[in-house]
């Protein structure tokens, strides 16, 4: 019998407590609730669209910041609509950027039909294949714990699948207005050149 | 100097104005019209040249990149555009400034009809996501005509394609 799977609100929530200065881009739906329920964060650049988009939002933004940690956190479906990315970054080889994606192989938000992760595509492998400096999945929360300070710190680009289960999560929603997102986010990093 | 004018050297010219402009991250897919301008972006330190496998990738990029206090632009050909259209729901409901530079096919004289179909949706399947265009089909006006792309998107904070006509790229001859 295989052990209870982890809840992706503590997985996040866990993650989240340590991510100091750490830039976070979230993926559209769950992910983003998942981060605001860990606590809304003016470092939080939350998608609500652009599916598939996620993990190149995190190399642009690694790319601009290279000095500062760059931490994706989308879904197995946000994720397997970009797979490219995972070439792409593999290519680009950003020290600072990781990418952490909350696997319940499911398409969560649009009714909980299995993904490709449910018949066995292995992201990690694929990221690994990709080039990432390292890529592992983590199936408990000693491996979640363990990898915690290479997602925060380690030499990337760094992946990571977390599976999780598909028990329900109770509604936690961001700032919805695009715009202000934006606007909130670059003033967070930009602070006075925010309005170039 | 005013380099604009020759039918060669406009990617050479197109290349001093993004310097101009502040663009600092590139990213592409190749296309042969674009050839050129990419090699000068990989040659430029003050640039950062980033490969794509597909062109949606860079919008979602140059998203990051703004965000992160960069400026970039997106090139590709005209094949590439229909990808982009999902991520561009980004630019518009986050106003993100979006510069790109797109190398026509399916125009003025093309040999291959499968280029056809998206080349005359492109300027329409940009205008129905939100993307200002400039279409531009004289050599001597390309990198006038991104400048005052690069204006409207990094100053007006818009999306804006400049579409660079066949006429400008050239055409393969098909019987070579
Ligand atoms: C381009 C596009 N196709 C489909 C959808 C519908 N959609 C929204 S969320 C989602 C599933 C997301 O799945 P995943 O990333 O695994 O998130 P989770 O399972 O955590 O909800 C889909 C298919 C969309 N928003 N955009
Ligand atoms: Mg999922």
């Amino acid at each position: 019998m295989s052990a209870a799977r982890l809840d992706r609100r503590d997985v996040v929530a866990r993650i989240l407590a340590e991510r100091g200065d750490t830039l976070v881009v979230t993926g559209l739906g769950s992910t983003t609730w998942d981060a605001a329920a860990a606590g809304d964060h003016r470092n939080n650049f939350y998608l609500w669209g652009g599916m598939g988009g996620a993990a190149m939002v995190g190399l642009g933004l690694a790319n601009a910041q290279p000095g500062r940690r760059v931490l994706v956190i989308t879904g197995d479906g946000e994720m397997l609509m970009g797979l490219g990315a995972l070439a792409t970054i593999g290519t680009a080889a950003p020290a600072n950027l990781a990418v952490a994606v909350v696997d319940n192989e499911r398409y969560g938000e649009t009714g909980m039909q299995e993904t490709h992760t449910a018949h066995g595509v292995d992201l990690a492998a694929v990221a690994a294949g990709a080039g990432f400096a390292a890529a592992a999945t983590l199936r408990t929360m000693d491996e979640v714990e363990a990898w915690i300070p290479r997602l925060l710190g380690g030499p990337g680009p760094l992946f990571a699948a977390v599976k999780v289960g598909i028990e329900p999560a109770p509604m936690a929603l961001p700032l919805r207005d695009g715009a202000a997102i934006r606007a909130r986010f670059r003033d967070a990093v930009l602070g006075g050149r925010a309005e170039e | 100097m005013n380099r604009d004018s020759s039918m060669e050297d406009w990617p050479d010219a197109v290349f001093g104005v993004l310097g101009e402009a502040g663009v600092r991250q590139v990213y592409y897919v190749p296309d042969n019209g674009h050839r050129r301008l990419i090699e000068r972006c990989h040659a430029d330190n003050a640039m950062l040249a980033t490969r794509l496998t597909g062109e949606e990738e860079g919008v979602a990029a140059l998203t990051g990149a703004w965000l992160g206090g960069d400026r970039g632009v997106l090139l590709m050909q005209s094949s590439g555009v229909g990808k982009c259209i999902n991520m561009m729901g980004i630019v518009q409901e986050c106003r993100v400034p979006l510069l790109m530079l797109v190398t026509m096919r399916g125009q003025w004289g093309e040999f291959n009809p499968w280029q056809v179909p998206m080349g005359r949706a492109t300027a329409p399947v940009l205008e129905a996501a939100g993307v200002m265009v400039h279409a531009v089909d004289d050599a001597a006006r390309v990198a006038e005509t991104v400048r005052a792309a690069a204006r409207l998107a990094f100053d007006a904070y818009r999306p804006v394609a400049v579409l660079i006509g066949q006429r400008v790229v050239g055409f393969k001859d098909w019987t070579r």
